[in-house]
């Protein structure tokens, strides 16, 4: 016990002792702020156990989530080891929803990792760099932000052929603008201030700028951004597949699986119900996370 | 001027027509500008996802079993063996002239369709947006006036669930629950199979045709289709409108004049709608063209949901049989549309909100 009061005391110290010990310092007292926002907890919670679902997914699901059985079909909620009911081919749609949050994860995190990554690129150079450069990549940027997203993204997966990866691509290519902007905007300050300054003088080169010095000051922005956005790429990636544009059936994409729910929709509610709660619940935990980060990074841009 | 002035209302005298008006003229120049630009950009990304689709479009025109100089020629004819440059040109050429070529599936031009279509959307849209702005602003003013009471509460979590909720399955809930348990509302389409086609087709909307045909009970049916798409369509308007109102109003409630004002001893109504509201109606008008561009995005999978044979339905049923023809051009006209009110926002701010300049 003494062993996590020092700890504590260490962690919450006025007079850090080293720069990793400065920088610990600050983590946890982002954390310690972000812990007592209880919605904001939730919403964490929330994503964590969408992890571990996903993880587990092969040790949680009561069935095969592609085994067919039609004489069990459409089953109602609440059937005998089909909580959630069965599908119309009579598949179990509690194992279906646990192997789609892998699916859900799967294109959150490709998103991710694309999107900010091109607009944190077209933002610090243009940024950086200005002059007709600048001009050139933020003429670009706007007319992607002037498009309207899901359109483009329709457009795009029409050229590109219907299948995740694909939804992917279009919907990182429309998802990129925002981060652009913010990235450039905020290397704008960075570039004029002092300490800049200071490392030109002793001789860093611009790649070196931007890479170490501009580059870590715009990540926070960008989590936060991120985050918000997630809830909104999920919708996009589900609506995606509604269309029957994202991934294909037999996979049990939440959004696809709505789709095939549809014709029952009057009669056997539960079959397009139960994964758009799965989608309601997940885009809400991302817009509580993103709530809290945001007072917590940035408590300029909160209320 | 004297303070005797501005404390007796008198407002002070302007400038020269020809200094102030200069300034407005040159920013909507610049906005000009760059609408051209805007949308010379939109038409080359229209032009080279049509390029790099993996359907050939001679073959979808001559067939598969053609001949080789059929198809050389059909190439010829479309241009396909002009360089790339050139070929924007011809498209730029013939989007100007508003063709957007044949559509594969019916054989007719794509414009002709996009006009036919269109006007369910925007009736879709615009009752919307309708919903959203007598719905969201007084909400948003309220939240932002008892900030941290349950009616703030309330608008945070109607926007919450606003920006979390994917569309197509809200759609699908209403109808399930007003339609198909209630029954308090017409189905999905337009009107009911006893009224399509009675009333003449004037703008191409039924609820304004019905009434120029003075066709009550057409009208009453229409409506009964519309107002729950319409109602959730708005719906996500509102999560928006509503929060952006609240952040505005709280922004004006907590500056000095506010607090001059009901220190003069003014009623809190007054004080909230003839000063705080006043003074962020220009933010406010923009944020709803902002919003209203939005819903005639999000109306394409409503459209598919409630069945309405409008702009959206037409891009999606297009995709699925790989007309690429019907896919670009309502692509371009949704994103022509789009871009003009985000431009038209935009310019209303430059121009009306001195703060802006």
């Amino acid at each position: 016990m003494s062993d996590t009061q020092s700890l504590r005391a260490w962690l919450l110290t006025e007079t850090p002792t080293s720069r990793r010990h400065a920088k610990l310092s600050a983590l946890y007292h982002g954390w310690l702020s972000f812990r007592s926002n209880t919605m904001a907890m939730i919403g964490l919670l929330i994503l964590v156990a969408l992890v571990l679902i996903a993880v587990l997914a092969p040790w949680l699901s009561p069935h095969d989530p592609f085994e067919q059985n039609l004489g069990q079909r459409l089953l109602p909620l609440g059937s005998e080891g089909h909580v959630f009911g069965t599908d119309s081919l009579g598949r179990d749609i509690l194992s279906r929803l646990i192997y789609g949050s892998r699916i859900t994860l799967y294109i959150v995190a490709l998103v991710a990792l694309i999107a900010p990554v091109v607009g944190l690129l077209v933002g610090t150079v243009s940024g950086y760099v200005g002059g007709w450069v600048d001009t050139v990549l933020m003429r670009i940027t706007d007319i992607f932000l002037a498009f309207p997203r899901l359109v483009l993204a329709l457009a795009f997966v029409a050229a590109l052929g219907a299948g995740i990866e694909n939804a992917v691509i279009a919907i990182s290519l429309t998802a990129w603008p925002p981060y652009a902007r913010i990235a450039r905007a905020e290397t704008l300050t960075i570039r004029s201030s002092d300490y800049i300054a200071a490392i030109k003088l002793q001789g860093a080169s611009a790649l070196r700028i931007i890479t170490k010095h501009i580059w870590p000051l715009c990540i926070s922005s960008l989590i936060v951004r991120v985050t918000l956005d997630m809830a909104g790429i999920i919708l996009a990636a589900a609506g995606l597949g509604f269309l029957g544009l994202g991934a294909q059936p037999p996979s049990p994409e939440w959004g696809a699986m709505i789709s095939e729910g549809r014709r029952f929709i009057l009669d056997h509610w539960w079959v397009a119900t139960m994964p758009g709660l799965a989608i309601f619940t997940v885009s809400l935990a991302f817009n509580l996370l993103g709530d809290g980060l945001r007072d917590v990074l940035d408590p300029k841009a909160g209320d | 001027m004297s303070v005797n002035d501005i404390s007796k209302g008198r407002r002070p005298k302007r400038a020269p027509l020809s200094h102030s008006l200069w300034p407005t003229l040159k920013t909507v120049l610049r906005t000009l500008g760059s609408v051209a630009v805007t949308l010379l950009g939109l038409l080359f990304i229209t032009f080279i996802i049509g390029r790099v689709m993996p359907i050939d479009p001679v073959l979808s025109i001559v067939g598969e079993r053609a001949s080789q100089e059929t198809y050389d020629a059909v190439y010829h004819q479309l241009g396909l063996d002009k360089p790339l440059l050139v070929q924007f040109f011809y498209y730029l050429w013939d989007v100007l002239h508003l063709d957007f070529g044949t559509s594969l599936l019916n054989a007719r031009p794509v414009s002709e369709d996009i006009a036919r279509v269109f006007p369910a959307t925007l009736e879709l849209a615009s009752l919307g947006i309708v919903f959203g702005v007598v719905i969201g602003v007084p909400l948003g003013v309220l939240a932002a006036v008892r900030k941290g009471s349950w009616i703030d509460q309330i608008a945070r979590v109607v926007a919450l669930v606003g920006y979390s909720m994917p569309i197509f399955w809200l759609g699908l809930m209403g109808l399930l629950i007003f339609y198909g348990i209630l029954g308090w509302v017409g189905g999905p389409g337009r009107v009911g199979i006893f009224y399509v086609d009675i009333v003449p087709t004037v703008t191409g909307m039924i609820l304004v045709d019905s009434l120029l045909d003075s066709n009550i009970d057409v009208f009453k049916d229409a409506f009964s289709h519309i107002i729950l798409p319409a109602s959730l369509l708005g719906y996500y308007s509102l999560a928006y409108i509503s929060r952006m109102t609240r952040s505005f109003m709280l922004e004006q409630m907590s500056a000095e004049y506010i607090t001059t004002a009901r220190v003069k001893g003014m009623s809190e109504w007054d004080v909230i709608w003839k000063h705080a509201f006043k003074n962020i109606r220009v933010q406010l008008i923009t944020v709803i063209a902002l919003s209203y561009a939005g819903l005639l995005e999000g109306s394409v999978l409503t459209e598919i949901i409630f069945s309405w044979p409008g702009i959206g339905s037409y891009i999606t049923t297009a995709l699925l049989s790989a007309d690429m023809n019907a896919v670009l051009g309502g692509t371009v006209v949704v994103g022509l549309i789009f871009i003009l009110l985000n431009i038209f926002s935009d310019l209303l701010y430059k121009i009306f909100d001195p703060r802006a300049k």
